[in-house]
């Protein structure tokens, strides 16, 4: 069976010119191949810089990778003409790190929601107006906040909202990029709760790019863990935590902040 | 040992547009000993940048201190005039901020700016702060000083800048640093990098640290004790082994168990709901009356509705405030 999403051999290249004119290469892709089944959550872990974000901008269509394909149904999206990526588009959704950057500060709630649905036109207003409403319920916002501006909200109820606009257009692949990394801890609590809901109710796909490894050991099926813009190392999440192979994920482990620590001597400096 | 700093029934509010202001600290109540490290726990909307800002009496004009004492080296800040406060500010307590691309001039050289923190306090000749300015440099970056002092912010990575903010912090000598989320932007191999130079400089320069977080998992294995704000109140105030091990608010319990656990993970705990704590910390959810964490608390009692609880001791400096504890 085809996987639902598979990326193979993916690469990309930034090249900018410096103050001299002479031009710098940084490979922020170096040959990344990995698959993810239907339904199911990829952790991609890694420090900064190792090319994780990258990796959601190349799969979500807003760099072009340099070489390399990405297979999403059934088609490589890299190859495609534009008029027929513009109809996968919809079904691959980025949600950032910071809602209070991601959202018009100008816009009230209702007009930030029904901006995807009106620019894809297929419904009528009053059907886009329900639609609305039910995105709101299923994110677990009410709808009397719908005249409000997102600086009205908590920081957890933005990202909510930013998770209820990536669900206008019913998309079948969420990339999550560091969406929990800046909220309260409680908070991100609610919100991984929020995604188990989401997948098991509309089977949902996640790419989930995280430094936090405990919350990829809670959320996620598989790891995928990058570094200088290779993937080194990818299995169930527990082997990996569990039995890790290479010593950037080894790393990672023992750089991950803990409250199991509070019975050990304090840090070594 | 006398502490070094000791806040006594501090209230700050802001004035908000409308004529109503509202109490982002209310009667918070500690001290700090020498060589400490003061763990301040809280979330959104817990007073906890309210803290940091009004010990310095740093608060932005719509915020007051209503009531209470600041008492830093045996003098309360409080009643100290302008010129004693610019004396005191970065050389005898500095802050680092949380950001550090937005703390650092983009076009100022990174040496140049711990300098004109050094000539700003110090009455030293020019030469004599430079030489200095390379020594505070060197002892954050042994290996490559003069490459760091010659570069711009953007040049240095996240963690680099992070070592530029605090060499500019300690440059004067300072008795207390307070450290605002400063590993907040940093990813975790950093964070613990940082927090690693936080601890070299408590034990070589004997400093005193308050270090705000809304993360626990970082105070474990380095503050000394832990302090945890809720809603402008101190909920629990204790050592951190003891805090962090077996909390006894209701609220700093509840948090610690949203937080997935690694070594819980076996198989069937994955992707199961974690406990959440409901609604949110955000001000306009506080009540005006009795426990502020009351409407969100899973052990709320008839009590907690009436009036605030007071402090209980649980022995061996650890406080609670809570009515399951007597209160």
């Amino acid at each position: 069976m085809q996987p639902f999403l598979r990326v193979e051999k993916l690469v990309k290249c930034y090249e900018r010119q410096n103050v001299f004119g002479s031009r710098e290469k940084l490979l922020a892709l170096d040959g990344v191949s990995f698959a993810v089944a239907q339904e199911t959550t990829l952790a991609v872990v890694g420090e900064s810089g190792s090319g994780k974000s990258t990796l959601g901008f190349c799969i979500s269509c807003l760099e072009i990778p340099t070489s390399g394909s990405i297979w999403f149904g059934g088609r490589d999206i890299v190859v495609l003409a534009e008029s027929e990526r513009r109809k996968l588009r919809p079904q691959i959704q980025l949600i950032f790190q910071d809602p209070s950057n991601s959202l018009n500060p100008r816009w009230s709630v209702e007009e930030i929601l029904l901006e995807p649905l009106n620019l894809q036109g297929k419904l009528k207003r009053e059907e886009t107006k329900q639609r609305a409403v039910a995105l709101m319920t299923q994110v677990g916002l009410s709808s009397d906040m719908f005249q409000r501006s997102p600086t009205q909200l908590s920081g957890g109820q933005r990202q909510r909202l930013a998770i209820a606009r990536a669900l206008a257009l019913e998309p079948r692949l969420l990339i999550l990029d560091e969406a929990l990394s800046a909220l309260d801890c409680s908070v991100q609590a609610q919100i991984a709760n929020l995604l188990i809901e989401l997948q098991r109710a509309v089977g949902m796909t996640y790419l989930f790019i995280t430094h936090d490894l405990a919350m990829a050991a809670h959320l996620a099926d598989e790891i995928a863990v990058m570094n200088r813009g290779r993937v080194v190392e990818q299995g169930p999440a527990q082997n990996i935590l569990r039995h890790p192979k290479e010593e950037i994920t080894r790393h990672l482990l023992a750089a991950m902040p803990s409250l199991d620590n509070a019975e050990r001597p304090p840090l070594e400096s | 040992m006398v502490p070094i700093l000791e806040v006594q029934d501090l209230h700050v509010s802001y004035r908000s547009s409308g004529e109503a202001s509202y109490a982002a600290l209310a009667g918070v109540n500690f001290h700090l000993m020498p060589n400490e490290i003061l763990g301040v726990l809280g979330e959104s909307g817990s007073g906890k940048s309210t803290l940091a800002a009004s010990l310095l009496k740093l608060l932005p004009s719509n915020g007051n201190i209503s009531t209470g004492s600041i008492f830093f080296e045996g003098k309360d800040l409080l009643c100290s005039s302008a010129s004693e406060l610019e004396q005191i500010r970065g050389k005898r307590i500095s802050l680092v901020y949380q950001e550090p691309s937005v703390a650092l001039h983009p076009a100022i050289r990174a040496g140049e700016q711990v300098f004109q923190v050094l000539a700003a306090h110090e009455s030293a000749g020019k030469s004599a702060l430079r030489q200095k300015t390379r020594q505070v440099l060197a002892s954050l970056f042994p290996k490559e000083a003069d490459r760091i002092s010659n570069s711009y912010p953007h040049q240095l990575s996240g963690g680099q800048r992070q070592r530029v903010l605090i060499a500019q912090a300690i440059s004067c000598g300072p008795s207390l640093l307070i450290a605002d989320e400063p590993t907040a932007s940093l990813d975790p191999t950093t964070q613990k990098e940082i927090l690693g130079v936080f601890r070299t400089l408590r034990d070589e320069l004997g400093l005193a640290m308050i270090f705000i977080t809304h993360n626990p998992a970082l105070l474990a294995g380095f503050a000394d004790r832990v302090l945890v704000l809720y809603g402008g109140h101190v909920a629990e105030l204790g050592p951190a082994r003891t805090v962090l091990s077996s909390p006894k608010h209701p609220y700093t319990r509840a948090l610690f168990q949203s937080m997935p656990q690694i070594l819980e993970n076996t198989g069937y705990m994955r992707k199961t709901k974690l406990p959440v704590i409901a609604g949110d910390s955000s001000t306009a959810q506080l009540p005006l009356e009795g426990c502020v964490f009351e409407p969100r608390c899973p052990d709320r009692m008839e009590d907690c509705r009436k009036r605030e609880p007071a402090v209980v001791n649980l022995g061996e400096s650890h406080t609670v405030s809570c009515f399951k504890y007597g209160g």
